[in-house]
């Protein structure tokens, strides 16, 4: 179909809104309340185009036949300033100044809207949860975080209570984050255009850690975070900064630098033989794996009977896992007393915060940074960060495996894991070690392999949506993962803002690369994994294993 | 089931005087409605509350043509009279105010309704008069 634009024919695709098919022709229209892969709701008003001289939005209207669109006339800029002018003074009581990661802020200064004539009327207390902040007095009612919390993750703890002046989002009975079904995903943080939620920061401790001098303080990074960090210094999406990564942290004053790829491998190893041994035992089946702390808070709220049947494999997550193994196995060969070690994990996630803080856990994690606190630290240090020479990990808990690697994507934990089960149960080589089926941003995935005869059926699932829907049906598979963000760990709630599935598929693509490049590819041949079951752990889900890296799970309410 | 919500919401503010916690809770198990959603529903319906009401709720309208009549004045002096504002209930327990929407007596603003019984052509007398008949 073929309609005019400015004056300009253009050829659109009439499945498509109009805001895309505008910006498939390169004319970008400022737009706030719309996120990708979300149901427009019109709600900003921002996005207005003249069509056959009339003002309408254009993120749900579809092209017809015969439409004449104007974008740039004086009307329209006249309309989205008013507009915009009407959304503004509730956010800048408190933005102070304009922020370049707030939507709002780049097309108030797109816009040229210098001045603001009205006066702030919200009075709400901002919600101090664990992981995830809530302040609704930044809050302009786009509801972008409420149509990620129902349609993605499906856990629908927040959504709007009052009317006309008085609407706000909050959770039910304007409880805090912390007594709802919150999961802490920080998808949220991710959608929302004004900074209105926020992670809770770690940053204060962390640098009160680094000034003192009898701390041993440890950083451990997560496989995600070497394909996105480098997105906070200007560096296009899908850079791998392993090297520089590790570089700016030792300039930070980090005293060691490790890889939590070392824990996913652990974490495949007990997980792997986990499965093994229920493959042998005939069950209890489908085994879902644990990685997200997302997931298992999900989980703890709404599948209670997943813990019932034993469904969820035991192990801690990885950064936990390795965490423990710091304070523990390394404390002990480095000679250092294990009240004197700090560890911070550089998480993409804000459900890890919330981890590190779960009573029955007692973590050994002692604080939690997202890439984007990691970027501000590494700033606050005036790191040169693009031009530092690559750098390695420290060897005593940083060699690991692209089995680990692929832990930050969706499909990842699956994959690695298979590729042990397989080699470990049947002591054969597997010929292909890449799993295709598992690869790929599709909500649910799923595949079979035969290992020592058997079939074994896994499925994979990222968003908790899917993962409703993939639970309906859970019988019928053996193995199945959850992530609860969207690609996995590379599109978390802790990930460089604005959100964007073009990010995050050039970092699924760095994810993988990664993987490619690393000698190692699978978790059973990691010389330190190896080297820590013989010297400290005896064999996979021993005894001190299950102590020190398996936990628990609770019931909790609604 | 969801289209239930408004009635199910209704018949429980009828038996109750207004939507506890609680029967929220109870309505998510029935319908497999996500709770902020109902809270959502009983937050945007004048006719619904979500805090406990006064033995004598009223209603007072404040739309277009009430408001031109002045209905703001005869809000700001039940306030007065009752010392609560818009929203509250009265310590006693006897009165809730609230603003409600438009109840259709546009022809007699300002207009009110005291437990869902109008009263039309409200004065700062009339006022006077209807709540010392209640006390």
């Amino acid at each position: 179909m073929r309609i005019r634009v400015d004056n300009k024919n253009i050829e659109v695709d009439s499945n498509k809104s109009l805001l895309l098919n505008l910006k498939d022709n390169g004319i970008n229209i400022p737009h706030l309340c719309y996120q990708e892969g979300l149901e427009p709701e019109a709600r900003c008003r921002i996005c207005l185009v003249e069509i056959n001289n009339k003002l309408v939005t254009s993120c749900n209207t579809y092209p017809k036949e015969g439409m004449e669109i104007k974008t740039k006339t004086k009307r329209v800029n006249r309309a989205r300033k008013i507009n915009a002018e009407l959304l503004m003074p509730e956010h800048m009581d408190k933005c102070f100044r304009l922020n370049k990661h707030h939507d709002l802020c780049n097309i108030i200064g797109d816009l040229g809207l210098k001045e603001v004539r009205f006066n702030p009327t919200r009075k709400y207390t901002a919600d101090l949860g664990a992981s995830v902040i809530r302040d609704n007095n930044l809050c302009i009612n786009c509801g972008r975080c409420v149509q990620v919390c129902a349609q993605v993750q499906a856990t629908w703890a927040i959504d709007f209570a009052g009317r006309a002046h008085h609407e706000h989002v909050t959770p039910y009975f304007e409880h805090d984050l912390n007594d709802v079904a919150c999961i802490k995903c920080g998808q949220c943080i991710a959608a929302c255009p004004v900074g209105a939620i926020d992670e809770r920061e770690h940053l204060q401790e962390v640098l009160a850690a680094l000034k003192d001098k009898t701390k041993h303080v440890v950083v451990q990074t997560a496989p995600s975070i070497r394909a996105s960090l480098g997105e906070e210094f200007d560096m296009p999406p899908g850079t791998l900064v392993t090297g520089k990564m590790i570089a700016a942290l030792r300039r930070c004053g980090f005293n060691k630098v490790f890889d939590t790829n070392l824990g996913a491998d652990m974490t495949i190893m007990e997980e792997g033989t986990e499965f093994l041994t229920r493959a042998k035992n005939n069950g209890p089946f489908p085994m879902i794996t644990t990685c997200c702390p997302g997931w298992i808070k999900f989980m703890e709220h709404f599948y209670h009977d997943l813990i019932d049947s034993n469904n969820m494999s035991t192990c801690k997550s990885p950064h936990e896992m390795l965490g423990i193994l710091i304070k523990t196995y390394y404390a002990k060969k480095a000679k250092i007393s294990k009240k004197d070690i700090v560890v911070v994990s550089v998480m993409p996630c804000t459900a890890k915060k919330f981890e590190s803080t779960r009573p029955e856990m007692k973590s050994d994690v002692d604080y939690v940074l997202t890439t984007r606190e990691a970027a501000k630290l590494i700033n606050h240090f005036n790191i040169d960060f693009k031009n530092l020479k690559d750098e390695e990990f420290d060897p005593a808990l940083g060699i690991s495996t692209g089995a680990g690697a692929v832990f930050g994507a969706t499909g990842g934990v699956m994959e690695a894991a298979l590729r042990t089960a397989y080699e470990v149960g049947t002591g054969k080589q597997l010929t292909k070690i890449e799993f295709d089926q598992l690869r790929g941003m599709d909500g649910i995935k799923t595949g079979t392999i035969i290992i020592k005869g058997k079939e074994i059926k896994f499925a994979v699932a990222n968003g908790l949506a899917n993962a409703r829907e993939l639970m309906k049906r859970k019988d019928d598979y053996h193995f199945i993962e959850i992530m609860a963000c969207p690609g996995g760990c590379i599109g978390g709630g802790g990930q460089p803002l604005p959100f964007a599935w073009e990010k995050i598929h050039k970092r699924m693509a760095a994810i993988y690369k990664e993987d490619a490049r690393l000698p190692l590819r699978k978790s059973h041949e990691n010389p330190i994994v190896q080297k820590i079951y013989k010297e400290f752990l005896d064999k996979p889900l021993s005894k001190k294993a299950h102590k020190l890296l398996h936990t628990h799970y609770y019931k909790r309410g609604l | 089931m969801p289209d239930l919500l408004l009635t199910e919401l209704r018949k429980i503010q009828k038996k109750d005087g207004y939507i506890s916690e609680q029967a929220i809770k109870k309505l998510n198990k029935k319908t497999g409605i996500p709770l902020s959603n109902i809270y959502g529903t009983a937050t945007f319906y004048a006719m619904l509350h979500t805090t406990p009401q006064g033995k004598y709720i009223i209603e007072i309208c404040n739309s277009p043509s009430c408001f031109l009549n002045n209905s703001l004045n005869i809000i700001k002096y039940i306030e007065n009279k009752l010392k609560i504002k818009s929203g509250q209930t009265s310590k006693d327990k006897k009165f809730s105010l609230h603003i409600g929407s438009c109840i259709g007596c546009c022809d007699k603003a300002p207009a009110m309704l005291l437990n869902k019984k109008q009263y039309t052509n409200l004065t700062k007398e009339k006022i006077d008069f209807i709540l010392k008949k209640l006390k």
